[in-house]
């Protein structure tokens, strides 16, 4: 790994690698929080920059972390990280942090965090890593706002809270899907995505278990 | 009596961690392959939901919460910035033990539980119940039966996930769908009859 480029490891997790469609990491905490895009993209810079972050610290420390307690040393680096942020949001936008609820100390828990930690930062060095966190954490963040973009746009009329299709309660023409704002859509926008995300770039597709075999029996034709 | 059958009710069906909040995602979509995984997976995590979120909330009411520590002389302390540090430390330690304990006394369920212990302090659903412990502000009889109905709920919504892909993957599916794509979709259409629960309330 010692020749990949830092332009590689910054955008090869968006597309080509992307975390939460290729490596099913870091769903948990992160689709409930897409029902409008102001909400989503504070949510992604607190990944993007947790990720990061503790990325730089893990691979700071990685050479003097003993084995055995290493996932507690990289819990603890990703916890503090954590709260911060969560402390952060409290200060600045509260309103925000309040729709949040209990997502973002989620993040502890997010796994694209923990395993870019194990994954990447034990083995690279900080700069490497900490690219490699921000890639991960854009990754996670399209699509993010793809789902959000969609559940805003179709559930509410709106985008960043601006409304662009004016509903039918306000004396607009637009029948809102409340669908969208439910939990089950962000499940079929996620695989509507991912199967998107594979007809563009075949190599993803999952070699199936079993092959169909073909009508043997010649019925009634 | 009532208030607790309502508050269980509740937490599995109504506010199932997975199928409501997407809690515990990551192992929910990678351990549901085959059934007899996603069962022992369901049992540990009901097992550690019931144990982390009482213990939990004992901390919480009487170290961390503002004023909490006023038995201790400190009456104007308010340690609750420091709540994900704690509530991550116990659920660590506390699978830890549990390993410990069942590998000395009860081998069998050890070895059955094998590696999904240790996945379990990564798992959402653990750590977002303590969370939700602490804003709902429970008390510590609520704490252990809402523990217990998050625990279960999750528990259910695996094992029916991994029944469908037994039989799913017999099925012939586009070839972008295959694997991850339609498990979604079907965790999609899962949610959306787990909604139907929706209202009910003793």
């Amino acid at each position: 790994m010692a020749d990949t480029s830092a332009k590689q490891v910054l955008l090869e997790p968006i597309f080509s690698n992307n975390p939460i469609a290729l490596q099913i990491l870091g769903i948990c905490s992160a689709l409930a929080v897409t029902t409008s895009l102001n909400v989503t993209i504070v949510m992604c810079i607190s990944v993007i920059a947790v990720t990061a972050f503790s990325n730089l610290a893990v691979s700071l420390v990685r050479t003097q972390i003993p084995n055995s307690i290493r996932i507690i040393v990289q819990m603890t680096i990703i916890a503090s990280l954590v709260i911060v942020v969560d402390q952060v949001l409290k200060a600045y936008a509260y309103e925000i942090s309040k729709q949040l609820s209990v997502f973002v100390g989620l993040i502890i828990t997010n796994c694209i965090v923990m395993g870019r930690a194990e994954g990447f930062a034990m083995k690279n060095g900080p700069w490497l890593s900490f690219l490699d966190g921000i890639g991960n954490g854009l990754g996670y963040s399209v699509l993010l706002l793809f789902v959000a973009f969609f559940r805003e746009l179709l559930g509410a009329g709106s985008l960043f809270g601006v409304s662009l299709m004016p509903v039918v309660n306000e004396g607009g023409w637009y029948i809102p899907n409340g669908l969208l704002l439910l939990p089950p859509s962000a499940f079929f926008i996620i695989g509507l995505a991912i199967w998107g995300l594979r007809a563009w770039k075949p190599e993803q597709v999952e070699v199936p278990e079993y092959k169909m075999s073909r009508h043997k029996a010649k019925e009634a034709f | 009596m009532e208030h607790y059958i309502s508050l269980i009710l509740k937490a599995v069906f109504v506010e199932n961690m997975a199928l409501a909040f997407f809690l515990g995602m990551c192992t929910f979509l990678a351990i549901s392959k085959k059934i007899e995984a996603a069962v022992g997976l369901g049992i540990a995590v009901v097992v550690v939901l019931t144990l982390t979120v009482p213990v939990n909330n004992l901390i919480y009411n009487n170290i961390l919460r503002e004023g909490a520590l006023g038995w201790a002389g400190l009456p104007n302390i308010d340690l609750s910035f420091l709540g994900l540090l704690t509530y991550i430390g116990v659920i660590a330690a506390m699978v830890q033990i549990m390993e410990m304990v069942l590998d000395k006394y009860i081998p069998a369920l050890y070895s059955a539980l094998g590696v999904f212990l240790p996945l379990i302090t990564v798992n959402c659903a653990i750590m977002g119940a303590s969370l939700f412990m602490v804003e709902r502000d429970y008390t510590f009889g609520e704490s252990v039966v809402y523990g217990f109905g998050a625990g279960l709920g999750w528990a259910l919504a695996i094992v029916a996930l991994a029944g469908i892909r037994e039989k799913l993957k017999y099925s012939d599916v586009p070839e972008g769908l295959r694997g991850l794509g339609i498990t979604f979709i079907t965790v999609g259409l899962m949610s959306l009859g787990f909604m139907s629960f929706s209202g009910i309330s003793l």
